[in-house]
């Protein structure tokens, strides 16, 4: 990238400091929702099924089933309102993006959990 | 372009612009010039690129040839021939901003492109080579001509474009760097005007 955009990006984006979670991983993010004049923290469970991108637009996309409703969603690694991230399962997957997961339902739909490290 | 995160925690894209150091490298003045205004170099061109006269009218200012040089208007900041202009003298977080650029040039398009038209829509009914033709620019006999400004295809993009209210979101001095919020005019290190 161009120095200065690597330098303002530095300088700009939010320092995060996240376990280190990949693809399959199931795990919660703590966001920080606004209701008016209050903040409460909301807890969002799922497998992450993409990581996407570098510097400050670099993304990860959580799925989960809410409610037998399949739900995604995006969240920037950068964005200020991730107050906390915890990996509860490391999965064990074969792929970087796991979309084929939108396609199954039910047992199917399950991740293998990855019990050694490499 | 990056993104910016603002206080309220909103997500806002925004662009980066370099804006200096910037030299005056005149002072025109209402007596001799007509007007007020001042010149500001940015920068550096190579001496064996610039003519003798430019060579001059660098020296004049007591510093480097530069490769752009624009003059302002109304230019509020007193300032002598040679000074250096920074970007926290001009401008404040907050303040609203146009930016003028030459845009992006996309050649001679059609009028779909162009102007939006929306094509004939329909790829049945019997058309086969008319998919993102003008239609009709006029009627017969009376008025007998093409009006004037009728839209149709030609040069696209490459001209002087000017996008206002835009703001400035955060502004890094030490490297004379400014956060403007939005898109603007220009490919890439293109130069732009940024007015007040």
């Amino acid at each position: 990238m161009n120095p200065i955009m690597n330098f303002v990006e530095g300088e700009i984006a939010k320092k995060y400091e996240y376990p280190d979670f990949r693809p399959g991983d199931n795990i919660t993010v703590d966001y920080k929702i606004v209701e008016g004049a209050k903040e409460r923290v909301q807890a969002y469970r799922g497998n992450v099924i993409q990581i996407k991108g570098t510097g400050a637009s670099k993304t990860f996309t959580v799925r989960k089933i809410s409610n037998g409703v399949g739900v995604e969603r995006i969240f920037l690694y950068a964005n200020p309102s991730i107050v906390g991230l915890t990996i509860n399962k490391k999965g064990k997957v074969r792929r970087a993006k796991l979309f084929y997961l939108r396609e199954l339902v039910g047992k199917k739909a399950r991740i293998k959990e990855r019990k050694y490290s490499k | 372009m990056t993104n910016f995160f603002s206080e309220e925690g909103k997500n806002i894209a925004c662009t980066v612009v370099e804006t200096g150091p910037c030299v005056v490298t005149q002072v025109l003045g209402e007596d001799k010039d007509g007007y007020n205004a001042i010149q500001l170099g940015f920068g550096e061109a190579k001496e064996k690129n610039t003519s003798n006269p430019m060579l001059g009218h660098f020296k004049k200012a007591s510093t480097t040839p530069k490769s752009k040089i624009v003059e302002f208007r109304n230019f509020d900041i007193d300032k002598t021939i040679g000074e250096e202009v920074n970007v926290d003298e001009v401008f404040a977080e907050g303040d609203v901003v146009a930016v003028v650029g030459t845009s992006k040039g996309k050649g001679f398009q059609g009028v779909v492109k162009r102007h939006g038209f929306h094509g004939v829509g329909d790829q049945t009914h019997g058309q086969h080579n008319r998919l993102r033709a003008p239609g009709s620019i006029g009627a017969a006999s009376y008025p007998a001509k093409v009006f004037k400004g009728m839209r149709m295809a030609g040069q696209t993009g490459n001209r002087r474009v000017k996008v206002k209210n835009l703001k400035i979101l955060k502004i890094i001095p030490e490297k004379n760097l400014l956060l403007v919020s939005g898109a603007i005019p220009g490919h890439k290190g293109a130069y732009v005007i940024i007015e007040k």
